[in-house]
């Protein structure tokens, strides 16, 4: 890790390159449906241009340190495509936000609420 | 109610996890809004969005391992590799997309092993998508720094007299390792050298299962 | 002769595709590829510049020094030419 206590040199945390770090994790798990959907997604998109993969690297490493332990792979991919999608006026915060509630409603778990 | 996702195997031939039947989270639901506006908008189709996922679960490290068995036992091959990876895998019949592909040998006096310090970079078009270690804060700060601590990590021991080359894959070109060719598999066909080879020993991090004599 | 360069230690904030660690560093280029366009201007969506992306190979003393598990091991990395500077 990082020490937190130097002053910042100007390296962001995603270039972690030579950082101090523990074992390797073994652990792996098989995708869900709704990661592939994401990585599906960001393929579609920015082979149609809407925005490039520079530009989902851009939102990925402007999230904060914490994001990269407190949300998963995926999480930070959707994030990031969203962000981008709404830069480049695909849709508005507003039409997002107004669809988010309403998938909400539509139930408690995934399967619920992506079979609308 | 249609429930599509349960016809569909992971690379691994599991099934999906069960993330569908746990509470919905904030961000599946930013997919689920995400995918819908787009298809309502016209600029994707449910169904192109099916095809892009069964695209990416053909990928699998099987097609890597028929690449590497072809280098060893093809010299025009193993040059067109050396050439221009991409266009040699594409020759072959891989639909690897847009993806730029270099092709690095190990030999006796050389081992090499992939990474991406800044991100996630794989070569995931022909491969398929990366192991969660791969992708993990360990292997990425770790690797550039102490190689062979983490390759003995992965079993990996390798005499001091063999050069380890760490590629850094952070820009534009994507990197397969072909490891060198088991002893004792003289004679063997593709599909049985293909056998050998491992996701782990196309990176790096490993190294084709021994030839084993019965 | 392989052409030797040193990787510019500029610590700009935002998107940019040289790891930090290499920075200030010396090494070989190893071989030349692209030109590709700019991702620090692919980023922000903006015009992008084609560029020479050169495949730059430094040894394992030359980055970490006497931290080095082998010094003689080596790191191959794309730096984009705008980043490279004759050593």
């Amino acid at each position: 890790m990082t020490d937190m206590t130097a002053p910042f040199d100007g390296r962001r945390w995603h270039d972690m390159g030579g950082d101090i770090a523990g074992p390797i994790p073994d652990a792996s798990h098989d995708f869900a449906l709704w990661e592939k959907r994401v990585d599906a997604l960001m393929i579609i998109c920015s082979s149609k241009g809407h925005f490039t993969v520079d530009g989902l690297r851009r939102v990925l490493e402007d999230m904060p340190p914490s994001s990269f332990e407190e949300m998963s792979y995926y999480e930070r991919w959707i994030a990031s495509i969203t962000q981008n999608l709404i830069e480049d006026g695909v849709f508005t915060t507003s039409e997002l936000g107004q669809r988010i509630t309403d998938v909400k409603q539509r139930g408690t778990t995934y399967g619920e609420a992506a079979d609308a | 109610m249609p429930h599509d996702h349960h016809e569909h195997l992971s690379p691994s031939g599991h099934p999906f996890r069960a993330d569908n039947d746990g509470p919905l989270t904030y961000w599946q639901a930013m997919e689920i809004a995400v995918r819908e506006l787009l298809i309502e908008k016209g600029v994707t189709t449910a169904a192109e969005i099916m095809r892009q996922i069964d695209t990416m679960d053909a990928r699998t490290p099987s097609n890597g391992a028929k690449v590497v068995a072809r280098v060893w036992t093809d010299p025009e091959f193993r040059a067109a590799m050396q050439t221009d990876a991409s266009q040699a895998t594409r020759e072959m019949g891989y639909d690897i997309g847009p993806m730029k592909l270099i092709a690095v040998e190990n030999t006796d006096a050389l081992h090499n092993v992939v990474v991406c310090t800044l991100c996630s970079c794989y070569p995931r078009n022909l491969l398929g998508l990366p192991p969660d270690w791969y992708k993990s804060r360990a292997y990425r700060s770790r690797t550039v720094r102490e190689p062979r601590r983490v390759l003995t990590e992965f079993g990996v021991n390798l005499p001091e007299d063999v050069e380890v080359r760490v590629h850094d894959s952070t820009a534009d070109m994507r990197y397969i390792v072909i490891p060198a060719r088991p002893a004792g598999t003289d004679g063997w066909n593709v599909d049985a050298l293909a056998a050998l080879v491992t996701r782990d020993s196309m990176i790096g991090t490993g190294l084709p299962k021994a030839a084993e004599c019965d | 002769m392989p052409e030797l360069v040193r990787v510019r230690a500029d610590m700009p904030p935002g998107h940019v595709r040289t790891p930090a660690y290499l920075r200030g560093k010396c090494g070989l280029i190893e071989r030349t590829l692209g030109p590709f366009y700019n991702p620090e201007q692919l980023a922000y969506g903006v015009k992008a510049d084609a560029l020479p992306l050169h495949r730059v190979r430094f040894t394992m003393a030359e980055v970490w020094g006497d931290q080095a598990e082998i010094p003689t091991d080596t790191i191959e990395a794309e730096i984009y030419a705008h980043w490279l500077e004759p050593a």
